[in-house]
């Protein structure tokens, strides 16, 4: 039997007896967002004795690897045709693998521009909690056989079955990248990203840092045809007096950005909770009552990070402003004093409109896996 | 629990004029009498889409004018258990909506509205009977537009486009359906109202959207739409490529991609549908080519010269042997032309044609093509070729003569066979058409037992009771089991003016 083999049979072995043993299995690749999400402590399922790149041919613009896969020899092989993944996953931590990527289903910088982990996600091959081995989509872009099952495992953080590989979507590098940055209020940023991207512009990522009601620094890439970054930079000039950045200076801090490695995300004290909220377009600025230090704003707005108390009173009334502005909010990361067992998400029952969906949700769960063997509550 | 898609005896007329009846009088004191039809002369317009070979009658049709209706006709067809089809604006290839006898068609074509557009945030709100084109008609004087954009725009409506995850010539670059609707509301079965996606950029829990798209009208009734609207490109330019050879054509697509660029459209045609476009539309096609490919680029006139310039040099490093680029607009809706107008041109050199919808790898393009026309010679039966080459998607129009029954049948195995070689070269049977009722045995080939499960538990999950469009897309284990022995016999497709694919 090979080594692949092997790991396939080992994983079924595992979720068999967990489904025996009426118990849970926690899904674990490099172990790198493993705070991020619900705590639990069930038995650990790894995956990273399942990895290697199965296929990439660079002009299909596909990648098929496996769960246990580093995300950094995925991006080592693309970087050597000159693609990249373009929703730009943050890795936190040297191990990231590819299927905790794709289960985290987290994107970075460009995800207003280039679109979500899911958008790219072609198809899967999964073990359900039968032990069965499945696989949904393909590795074409156009594909309407079946039910999309592939794009749901994305960001269901393990808990409606295992996967074992992907074939994502990849795109050629762009030919030119450049950074631009000023100050500027968050008020007029906010109106400014958006002016700027309802028209024909390169505009790539953005993110504004500052205190609420003060002006802060904005950055933003665009990125494209060499032809298409040049004409951009004088008619984005025409709206605000921007600075280029260094090249070096703007992809470390492109990278710092998504990695959360920046000082506004990293100094969170004990007590604090690194709130996520997920935002419409049209939000303007929120006032966060005892928030605390800098937030960071970033796909244009639409994803905001604050700093504030970590207690169940504070996350009540930031979920319900993040509610009444037609978005939600996380807990990301917390303090070391707050309680690690409390819920870090929204809940479908809390908004009117996806009460219905709870129901459709658990039974989705259930065909997946009847014994709950991927009920975690890690995602409720 | 109904299985509808088993092969069953049809009903006797006593037990269909009862269902009839007790249905029609639970939805008249919810609908005016306009919105609700039984009379069979008013309802032989629903008998079918735009796949005209799959015809049934429905019990009746119900056409709700607002989504409070829908909810309440869904209701109480779920309490009487009475199986539903929704239907958008029938212009579907494969059958989707073809009612079922015991069943009431839910025509979504009076929900109309655009509700809103925002040009501040690059959305339009739009119920489900809007057409496809209407949006970016309406959006343009804002400079945006609605990206996707299938042949059949002019007629289809988006909530049939959500419901077929929709694609179109632009798609390589500008995504399907799924990555340019925000958000859909819709009803379930059960006549609970929902919301799957949202203005924000995800939603809590698992990600509904994503399984709604492209979900045939098998899980939930679309009532409202949220479209993302992009920026217009101030240019577009189009390259005509004509090459001597397939495979040269085939791997210049390859090579395109290879070179790091996404063409905005990337298209090809073989010969036998040169030929009859020309003839149709003389968009002054090099006739002589074995091969023909279209690549256009938009942009701002900087970027498409950048692009034109560095396209033109791959085509001319793949052997093109004569390259024209569009000079103006004019030139480039002509140079359009024969590609958009290839199906009422294969209608004029045939009596009848049968259009398949799979997707390949693009590596496998000479090796399909050559195989079509291997099987062109054993089925005795013409073969047009035209697909969107820049992501695989092939539609082979099988040429045949409907009113001789064996050539119908020829025309059913040569296509099955298609569908067959797509699958095996690592593609899917259907592309963007949709499994519906026509392409459900071939579903019995790409999936395992376990998929097709799987995709019975998610049917499940949304409609418990199997009542929404439950004898679509998904086969049956028996319907499997019975496949290769049945056969539905059929004709033509509605519609031939429409442009396609």
């Amino acid at each position: 039997m090979s080594n692949s083999n092997q790991s396939i049979h080992a994983f079924r072995e595992q979720i068999l007896n967990a489904a025996q043993n009426k118990t849970s299995l926690s899904i674990e690749g490099g172990g790198t967002k493993s705070w991020y999400g619900n705590l639990n402590h069930f038995e650990k399922l790894h995956t990273s004795s399942y990895s290697g790149i199965l296929e990439y041919q660079p002009e299909e613009l596909v990648i098929t690897a496996c769960a246990g896969t580093p995300l950094k020899e995925i991006q080592t092989a693309l970087a050597d045709k000159n693609q990249v993944l373009a929703f730009e996953p943050p890795h936190f931590g040297e191990a990231a693998t590819f299927g905790g990527v794709l289960a985290a289903g987290l994107a970075g910088p460009s995800r207003i521009s280039a679109g979500s982990l899911r958008d790219f996600v072609l198809g899967v091959r999964i073990m359900d909690g039968k032990g069965q081995d499945l696989a949904f989509g393909g590795k074409v872009i156009k594909n309407v056989a079946g039910y999309d099952v592939s794009r749901l495992l994305p960001g269901s953080l393990g808990t409606l079955s295992l996967l074992l590989e992907a074939s994502v979507k990849v795109l050629p590098k762009p030919a030119a990248t450049i950074s631009l940055r000023c100050n500027i209020s968050q008020a007029r940023a906010l109106l400014l990203l958006n002016e700027w991207a309802g028209q024909p512009l390169p505009l790539s990522a953005s993110g504004w840092i500052g205190n609420a009601n003060q002006d802060g620094e904005l950055t933003i890439r665009l990125e494209g045809a060499i032809a298409a970054v040049k004409t951009a930079i004088p008619l984005m000039g025409a709206s605000i007096n921007m600075e280029e950045l260094d090249p070096h200076l703007a992809l470390k801090f492109w990278n710092d950005l998504r990695e959360q490695e920046l000082s506004s995300f990293n100094n969170l004290t004990a007590d604090e909770t690194l709130y996520r909220l997920a935002l419409p377009a049209a939000c303007g600025p929120l006032n966060i009552p005892k928030a605390n230090g800098e937030m960071v704003l970033e796909w244009h707005g639409q994803q905001r990070w604050v700093k504030a108390p970590g207690d169940e009173a504070t996350f009540a009334l930031i979920k319900q402003i993040a509610s009444s502005n037609g978005g939600h909010a996380t807990r990301f990361r917390q303090g070391v004093n707050v309680d690690p067992l409390n819920q870090r998400f929204t809940l479908l029952t809390e908004q009117a409109h996806s009460i219905a969906l709870e129901a459709v949700q658990a039974r989705l769960r259930s065909a997946f896996d009847p014994a709950g063997v991927f009920v975690t509550s890690r995602l409720p | 629990m109904i299985y509808m898609n088993m092969v069953t005896p049809p009903p006797d007329l006593a037990t269909i004029t009862a269902l009839q009846s007790k249905l029609v009088s639970a939805l008249r004191p919810i609908l005016p009498e306009h919105a609700l039809l039984w009379e069979p002369e008013d309802t032989i317009p629903y008998e079918c889409d735009g796949l005209a070979a799959y015809r049934k009658m429905p019990l009746a049709v119900a056409l709700p004018e607002t989504e409070g209706q829908v909810a309440q006709i869904l209701k109480i067809c779920f309490d009487l258990e009475i199986p539903v089809v929704p239907r958008g604006s029938g212009t579907g290839l494969s059958g989707g909506a073809m009612p079922i006898s015991q069943g009431l068609v839910l025509s979504l074509a009076k929900l109309k509205k655009i509700i809103s557009i925002d040009p501040f945030t690059r959305t339009a709100v739009v119920q489900p009977g809007v057409r496809n084109l209407a949006i970016s008609e309406a959006v343009a004087h804002l400079g945006l537009y609605y990206a996707p954009d299938p042949s059949s725009q002019i007629a289809c409506s988006i909530g049939g486009n959500v419901n077929e995850n929709s694609g179109g010539v632009h798609c390589l670059k500008y995504g399907l359906t799924l990555h340019n609707v925000l958000k859909v509301r819709g009803v379930l079965m059960n006549g609970n109202i929902v919301e799957f996606g949202s203005l924000a950029p995800d939603t809590p829990g698992l990600d509904l959207l994503a399984i709604i798209m492209g979900s045939e009208g098998m899980l939930a009734v679309v009532t409202e739409v949220t479209v993302k609207l992009i920026a217009k490109p101030k240019l577009a330019r189009v390259i005509l490529a004509s090459f001597d050879d397939i495979e040269k054509g085939a791997n210049a697509v390859a090579a395109i991609i290879a070179a790091g660029i996404i063409p905005a459209g990337l298209e090809m045609m073989d010969k036998a549908t040169t030929r009859a476009v020309e003839e149709f539309v003389h968009a002054g096609y090099d006739l002589d080519a074995q091969a023909i490919l279209l690549c256009e680029s938009d942009g701002t006139p900087e970027e498409v010269a950048e692009e034109i310039e560095r396209m033109t040099q791959v085509l001319e490093q793949s052997g093109a042997s004569c390259i024209q680029i569009s000079k103006d607009e004019t030139e480039r809706l002509k140079f359009w032309s024969g590609r958009k107008n290839a199906f009422p041109a294969a209608g004029r050199i045939a009596a009848d044609y049968y259009c398949m919808d799979g997707t390949i790898p693009r590596r496998h393009i000479a090796t399909l093509l050559k195989r079509i026309q291997a099987m062109e010679k054993k089925y005795k039966l013409g073969c047009l070729n035209v697909f969107h080459a820049g992501d695989g998607n092939m539609h082979p129009l099988i040429l045949f003569n409907g009113a001789d029954p064996d050539e119908w049948h020829r025309a059913e195995e040569f296509g099955t066979e298609i569908l067959e070689a797509c699958v095996e070269l690592g593609g899917t049977i259907t592309g963007e058409h949709g499994v519906g009722i026509e392409k459900i045995n071939s579903m019995c080939i790409q999936f395992g037992e376990g998929e097709r499960e799987s995709f019975w538990g998610v049917k499940s999950a949304f409609d418990p009771k199997h009542l929404l469009n439950p004898d679509k897309g998904i086969p049956t284990l028996n319907r499997c089991a019975e496949y290769g022995r049945m056969r539905i016999s059929g004709g033509k497709l509605a519609h031939p003016e429409l442009e396609r694919f």
